[in-house]
């Protein structure tokens, strides 16, 4: 299905939030998630499904002023 | 003691993390500073998630306090789930909220601002933000909630130091209970020293340390800076006067005599 992840309009074949991190490679421990404008705690990445047309962000950690 | 929302910190110089030209170069300036208290951001992880591993583990080596910032949020809605984001990462409810109107001289939206930071303090928040010196802005911000309120010097990383010193003034002595921090604009630790004595309660610096020629060095001079414009605040400034008043005792001067 076809979602909007970090403002880039990507195909993704998993369908929750913990399937598209594994799908995406992510290794890292720091980050966080926001779906459509709401953020989504770590607790419930494993039971949230992604819908096709879905904006997700995933941030980290980076220097700042 | 510095106090922000119940908590205090013996520095008052708030450091930025960014724009070091090295890591080990951004840990020695945070080190020098003596500052207990850092900004950071939040960006998209592009790399797998170990960029932002890196980048914390660095941060978590200084023993400091983060303070998450929304920088570059153009929108209210961008702001508070920014806020939101800081909040699930960093696992603190402090938040230096930004919300930007201009990208050439980074103003900020100070009717946006208002309106994230009644949002964010309704929802538990402890909001830092960032405005001009506007008394009618800072007023609504306190009305919003917000126990610390983050004035302009000028705008960000220009350098110029202190531009309207009345208006910070009056917001000092306007809002006594609130604590105030000058957050952007300072270029010399002698602009630092201006804030304090103006009984600003702590700057915010970043460009100013990490673009120096020697940003440990600088973060040392800032340190300086700070405490000196502090125990100058403390010890209590003379009046400025338009007239020459003698130093040195006028009686017994040699070969004076009264004209008449």
């Amino acid at each position: 299905m076809r979602v909007t992840i970090n403002g880039e309009a990507r195909e993704i074949n998993a369908s929750s939030v913990d399937a598209l991190l594994r799908e995406l490679e992510y290794e890292g421990t720091h980050f966080a998630i926001a779906l459509n404008y709401d953020v989504l705690p770590k607790s419930r990445w494993a039971e949230t499904p992604i819908n096709s047309g879905d904006e997700i962000e995933i941030i980290t950690p980076r220097q700042g002023g | 003691m510095l106090n922000f929302y119940g908590k205090t910190f013996s520095s008052r110089l708030l450091i930025g993390s960014a724009l070091y030209p090295s890591p080990a170069i951004m840990q020695g300036a945070i080190r020098a500073s003596g500052a207990n208290i850092v900004t950071v951001s939040l960006r998209r992880e592009a790399a797998g998630g170990k960029t932002g591993d890196a980048f914390w583990s660095l941060i978590r080596e200084l023993d400091v306090s983060v303070l998450p910032n929304t920088a570059g949020c153009r929108s209210v809605k961008e702001a508070v789930t920014t806020a939101k984001l800081a909040r699930e990462l960093f696992g603190t409810p402090w938040i230096k909220l930004e919300v930007i109107a201009d990208n050439d001289t980074l103003q900020p939206d100070v009717v946006g601002l208002v309106e994230a930071a009644g949002i964010l303090i309704k929802d538990g928040f402890e909001v830092f933000p960032y405005c001009t010196e506007d008394l009618g802005v800072a007023m609504r911000l306190v009305d919003a909630g917000c126990k610390v309120v983050m004035p302009w010097a000028a705008p960000i990383g220009s350098a110029k130091g202190i531009t309207n010193r009345d208006a910070l003034k009056l917001l000092r002595d306007r809002l006594p209970d609130i604590t105030l921090v000058v957050d952007a604009g300072l270029g010399a630790p002698s602009h630092a020293a201006h804030a304090l004595e103006l009984g600003y309660d702590a700057v915010l610096l970043n460009t100013a340390i990490a673009k120096a020629a020697d940003p440990i060095a600088m973060a040392n001079a800032f340190r300086l800076g700070v405490e000196a414009g502090r125990t100058a605040y403390e010890a209590g400034l003379m009046e400025a006067r338009d007239f020459a008043s003698p130093s040195t005792p006028v009686i017994g001067t040699p070969f004076w005599h009264a004209v008449s």
